[in-house]
């Protein structure tokens, strides 16, 4: 077994290295193969791996000792259990859907190797994150999924918004990180480790601890380390106010915009809080902090969701905002329903945005949905499985995400926590939004009277540009297959919340302190899968959603021209939204720009003025007005030495005769 | 000692034997023998320091491969060499940068080129003898002889402003050290006529006494780091150094700095180390903050990366004086890092200079598209720079990061803006290079790697992931040296 262990992510490792150093040797089918031979293999033995640990087995062992250095011992190593095993599925799972998409999707990209070979690497670099049993490695697959999806957004890099948006998610992901590192920082002194059982078996005792880290201030201890924790889960995870980063990241190709913004590496942050819940059950001050950040982002990036017309932009701001949901999961000490949330999320997000990626292969890369519409018929198979995919998001009873989003806000809603309050409201409001953004998107694509003729592509990289000399077609079964495949989880995924949220599924891998149990709390009144589906019928969410599609399918296909009015009416909130609260303006000014300024500045003030200026340059000014000056005495006449002599001579004889 | 050969007299004394074969070749007429030459000089002189690590005992406390003889009897002075984990990896390091930029300059340099191989060979020689010396008087010559063949390298082979950038290096340097030796000649008649380190190390010495030493050493060994505010020669230096110039500058030279900060400072002042380790710590902060930000705004890649390496530096320091051991050994490993990654980051850059005959980042953009297999190895050595995990740029700031919380949680937060800093300065000028639609028809026109340049990158870039991967090793022959380090520096000196 642990052999299987090791092959889970030896094997896209192994494919991403072939793939990369030697795409120019085995070609472009050599290249898709090996890969998604590695990625079969890493699936498989994922799926025996499961199995195995739902035995009860858990394995909790070191691979290397990556450095000794003073008392500390630093190891690469696995923890797998429920809550590893879990997350290997899911990654590998929807992995593999998109590397099979992938063939289809990049079919006439140059790159079409490097891509390969860094989506196995990604693949590699999150399978290790999740498998991680000590903090270095958490931080190693951390960065390094950082470092590929820098890579990957930028895979067009001649466009400058993509080499833009590249740079902005590696700075914005580093904030989080120095946060993050500190954390880390904080663990090692006080724990003197950083192997996860290690630290969780001795943190009760020192829950007490206090730090002072403004003087005259003695904070506690649990609660600095998890806030500093959960500021690299923000950057990772786009919470507000770090989220920034993630609707320019869709500058990439949708491939990615599937597997890591939505799917996978931005839900690293959700698996890092659950996975840390012996630590964050010690600090409510954290808790209500992770929440409230939740609940904002949830709602806010909802709203923006409804005004963007790049469907793959609408899909990456409700990324952002279920997201938020996960997190308030997590702040509710829901661990379990977050996880949950975050499985099913990744099926259906996979789905919405690979079904949006398939539109736009449709329509020769058009992503704007204004120049959509009616669409249903033209593509049966992509209209019919991103519907399924969109009633899962809107939480509708019965799919996989009303599952798991109920059970977040019914935690919410129970949480006893300061910002709990808000935090219910946020999230069952967001339902509204979210049935209302999601259906839009269905409606303006693919109902509604076809407004894609005549429309040259102007998205992404090599768009045929002219119109449409022909009708758009179904896309190649390269592409449909994995919309189907991901289609049954968005569907089945959320049938399994019985055991999964209520039966213990995590056992030891998550840490609930009974006074946070909101859970066990709800367990005790679930009946099954059938009797929640027909509670959900009387509860304000599933009416909320419901008002939200029907306001949807008012206002896109009923009415078309209303959208325009509300715009009008509506003028300064709809432009607050449309630039996203101004957050990237604010940032590129502060930030951006204020480093150049604030950088110069020093530059030229400090080190070219001053320094340089006045004492380097200054000293050898001195020395040459020194030595300009002891030349002038030194000019070899001898009568001005001989003059010299004797008004020397002179001062001297004074001076004996005065004293 | 294998085989009773002298084993650190060889790595110091091969390279410059060396160096003198290939002067003897004379004019460019016999160029290719004098590559040649330098070349088998390189390597033997590599091929001799690899027998110090695998010899090298973990567990053995004090100097190993020690080697005594009278040298200049009337000073008792004498030819004392040794080493300990430090000086170790520092002398393979050099030893293997040599060989690094000997391949580096073999078509670059046309002119003069023995006395160019010459230069290096001489460099290399003088640096091992700094890295071994246990005797304060030999440790003061080599540390000084380490001057004229750079001041030669800058003043022959440097760019236009060459004459005031060699001045501004050697001038600034030579002032710094100067009170070196005032301060060396003190402890000379205070350990009753001895030179020897290892009495030094034994030396009571009063308070006031240890501050003047330490400030004397201070100085010296900040203006060589550099350590701000004495920095500024080292950007001039690294604009006008031809390409191999400024790798050895700045993945060896810099190093005495630092080197000298542990041989001598800490053992022989310890308490003053501590009286003045605090502003230490503060200007190694401030370079880690506002050189990240003069760094950020730099025009000229060899400037930016010359500012960067000030930066990183700045780690070096703090781990020195925040006295653990985590802070030690991440400043020794960010010291070697700093080696392979800056050595890299200027070898790219000479890559493209020599192509497009210039260093300004506006000149360029788009690389990526003609030369796509260099653009995956400066991201490498990008990312390496920016402190990736994985890569040996992480190790040592992740050490020191560690390290320095336990002193004060404002080091840390401090030391951590690296990542950020790191990242932004670093990222942009590649985004700015290599990232983008081909910028001009210059660009449109660059070839891609030759083998030679392929050869010497990739080794680069294999040590880099190496360390990054497993540092095990590199950190293990330092452990038994840093708390013997530690040992000196927590028992107070005071009579």
């Amino acid at each position: 077994m642990q052999l299987l262990y090791l092959i889970v992510p030896l094997a896209p490792l192994a494919g991403a290295i072939v793939a990369g150093l030697f795409g120019w040797a085995i070609g472009r089918r050599g290249a898709h193969w090996i890969t998604i031979v590695g990625m079969v293999v890493a699936t498989v033995a994922s799926a025996i791996v499961f199995l195995d640990v739902l035995d009860g087995n858990i394995y909790n062992g070191p691979v290397y000792t990556w450095l000794i250095s003073g008392n500390s011992r630093f190891e690469i190593g696995f923890l797998i259990d429920r809550l590893s095993a879990t997350m290997m599925l899911v990654v590998s799972f929807v992995s593999l859907m998109v590397h099979i998409y992938t063939i289809g999707y990049m079919a006439d990209d140059p790159g079409y190797q490097r891509f390969f070979s860094y989506i196995s690497l990604f693949t590699f670099s999150m399978l290790m994150l999740v498998m991680a049993n000590n903090f270095l490695q958490l931080f190693f697959g951390w960065e390094a999924v950082g470092l590929v999806s820098y890579l990957l957004i930028g895979f067009w890099y001649t466009r400058p918004t993509a080499i833009h948006a590249n740079l902005k998610a590696f700075l914005v992901n580093r904030v989080g990180d120095f946060g993050f590192l500190l954390g880390i920082a904080l663990i090692l002194m006080y724990f003197g480790t950083l192997d996860y059982a290690a630290v969780f078996g001795s943190a009760r005792t020192l829950a007490g601890n206090t730090i002072e880290i403004l003087p005259g201030g003695a904070w506690s201890l649990m609660t600095v380390i998890c806030i500093l924790l959960f500021v690299g889960a923000m950057g990772k995870s786009a919470q507000f106010p770090l989220h920034v980063w993630l609707p320019d990241s869709m500058e990439g190709p949708t491939p990615i915009s599937a597997l890591i913004h939505a799917a996978t590496m931005v839900t690293a942050g959700i698996f890092m809080v659950a996975r840390m819940s012996p630590l964050y059950e010690l600090s409510e001050t954290a808790l209500s902090v992770v929440m409230v950040i939740g609940a904002i982002t949830a709602l806010f990036m909802a709203l923006v969701a409804i005004v963007q017309n790049d469907i793959k932009r609408v899909v990456a701001y409700s990324t952002l905002s279920q997201l938020g949901y996960m997190t308030v999961a997590l702040g509710a000490s829901a661990y379990a329903a977050g996880i949950f949330h975050l499985a099913t999320h990744a099926f259906f997000k996979a789905l919405l945005f690979l079904g949006a990626g398939s539109v736009i292969i449709a329509l020769h890369h058009q992503q704007d949905m204004r120049h959509m519409g009616g669409l249903r018929k033209y593509l049966p198979v992509t209209y019919w499985t991103t519907l399924i995919g969109a009633i899962s998001s809107a939480g509708i009873p019965g799919f996989a995400g009303f599952f798991s989003k109920d059970s977040i806000i019914e935690a919410a809603h129970l949480s006893k926590l300061p910002g709990a309050g808000f935090a219910y409201a946020a999230v069952l409001l967001t339902v509204f939004v979210t049935a209302l953004y999601t259906f839009r998107l269905i409606f303006m694509t693919f109902h509604g009277t076809e407004r894609f003729r005549g429309h040259g592509a102007h998205g992404e990289a090599h768009g045929h540009g002219g119109g449409h000399a022909h009708e758009p077609h179904e896309t190649p079964a390269v592409v449909t297959v994995p919309l189907v495949l991901l289609a049954i989880p968005s569907v089945c995924a959320g049938w399994v919340i019985g055991p999964v949220l209520f039966g213990d599924y995590f056992g030891s891998a998550i840490v609930v302190a009974p006074s946070h149990d909101v859970l066990a709390q709800m367990g005790e009144h679930f009946g099954g899968v059938v009797a929640m589906m027909t509670h959900g019928l009387v509860t304000p969410a599933l009416w909320l959603a419901v008002a939200g599609i029907v306001t949807a399918w008012y206002f896109y296909l009923k009415r078309p021209d209303l959208p325009e009015v509300v715009r009008r009416k509506a003028g300064l909130i709809y432009t607050i939204l449309e630039r996203k609260y101004g957050f990237d303006e604010l940032y590129q000014w502060l930030f951006g720009d204020g480093a150049v300024r604030f950088g110069t500045g020093l530059w030229k003030g400090g080190d070219v003025a001053v320094i340089d200026g006045v004492f380097v340059n200054g000293s050898a000014r001195l020395v040459g007005w020194f030595a300009g000056v002891v030349r002038f005495l030194q000019s070899g006449f001898i009568y001005h030495y001989a003059f010299a002599m004797i008004i020397g001579i002179l001062v001297l004889l004074t001076m004996i005769f005065l004293i | 000692m294998l085989f009773g050969f002298p084993l650190l007299s060889l790595a110091i004394w091969v390279p410059i034997a060396f160096g003198v074969l290939v002067l003897a070749t004379g004019g460019d007429r016999n160029a290719r023998v004098a590559r040649l030459l330098a070349l088998i000089g390189a390597v033997l002189g590599l091929l001799v320091t690899l027998p110090l690590y695998a010899r090298f005992e973990t567990a053995a406390v004090g100097f190993q491969f020690q080697e005594l003889a009278p040298w200049i009897a009337s000073f008792h002075a004498n030819y004392h060499l040794g080493i300990d984990g430090v000086s170790l990896l520092l002398i393979l390091l050099n030893s293997f940068t040599t060989v690094l930029v000997v391949i580096a300059g073999w078509e670059v340099i046309q002119t003069r080129v023995a006395q160019y191989l010459a230069s290096f060979l001489f460099l290399s020689g003088f640096m091992n003898g700094v890295f071994s010396a246990l005797d304060a008087l030999l440790f003061y010559v080599f540390f000084e002889a380490t001057l004229i063949p750079m001041f030669i390298i800058i003043g022959v082979w440097g760019g236009p402003n060459r004459v005031y950038a060699a001045l501004k290096f050697f001038l600034y340097t030579l002032i710094g050290s100067l009170l070196l030796l005032v301060a060396l000649i003190y402890l000379y008649n205070a350990a009753d006529g001895s030179f020897s380190l290892l009495d030094l190390y034994r030396l009571p010495l009063p308070l006031t006494a240890q501050i003047l030493i330490f400030v004397a050493f201070f100085l010296a060994f900040a203006v060589k780091v550099p350590m701000w505010p004495v920095h500024t020669w080292l950007p001039d230096a690294h604009v006008e150094a031809p390409t191999g110039g400024s790798v050895v500058l700045a993945a060896i030279m810099l190093k005495l700095g630092a080197y000298g900060f542990i041989r001598l400072s800490l053992p022989i002042v310890p308490d003053a180390s501590h009286t003045l380790a605090g502003v230490v710590i503060a200007l190694s902060l401030v370079a880690v903050v506002y050189i990240g930000l003069v760094a950020l705004v730099q025009a000229d890649m060899k400037k930016l990366i010359a500012y960067s390496s000030i930066s990183h530096m700045g780690f070096v320091t703090l781990g020195i004086f925040i006295f653990n051991a985590q802070g030690l050994e991440g400043a020794v490993i960010q010291m070697i890092s700093h080696g392979f990654v800056s050595g890299a980051l200027f070898l790219c850059v000479g890559v493209l200079y020599d192509r497009m005959h210039s260093r300004m980042i506006s000149d360029y953009g788009g690389v990526a598209n003609t030369m796509p297999v260099f653009a995956a190895f400066f991201m490498l050595f990008a990312m390496a720079n920016a402190g990736l995990p994985g890569t040996s740029g992480f190790v040592g700031e992740f050490l020191v990061v560690m390290g320095s919380v336990r002193e004060n949680f404002w080091y840390a937060a401090a030391a951590a803006t690296t990542l950020i800093f790191g990242a932004a300065y670093t990222l942009w000028m590649y985004k700015r290079v290599i990232f983008g639609a081909v910028a001009n028809s210059h660009v449109g026109g660059l070839s891609d790697l030759e083998p030679r340049e392929f050869v010497v990158l990739g080794l680069l870039a294999v040590a880099v992931l190496a360390m990054g991967l497993w540092p095990y090793p590199f950190a293990d022959v330092l452990h038994v040296s840093v708390d013997g380090l530690l040992n000196h520096v927590m028992h107070s000196k005071l009579p």
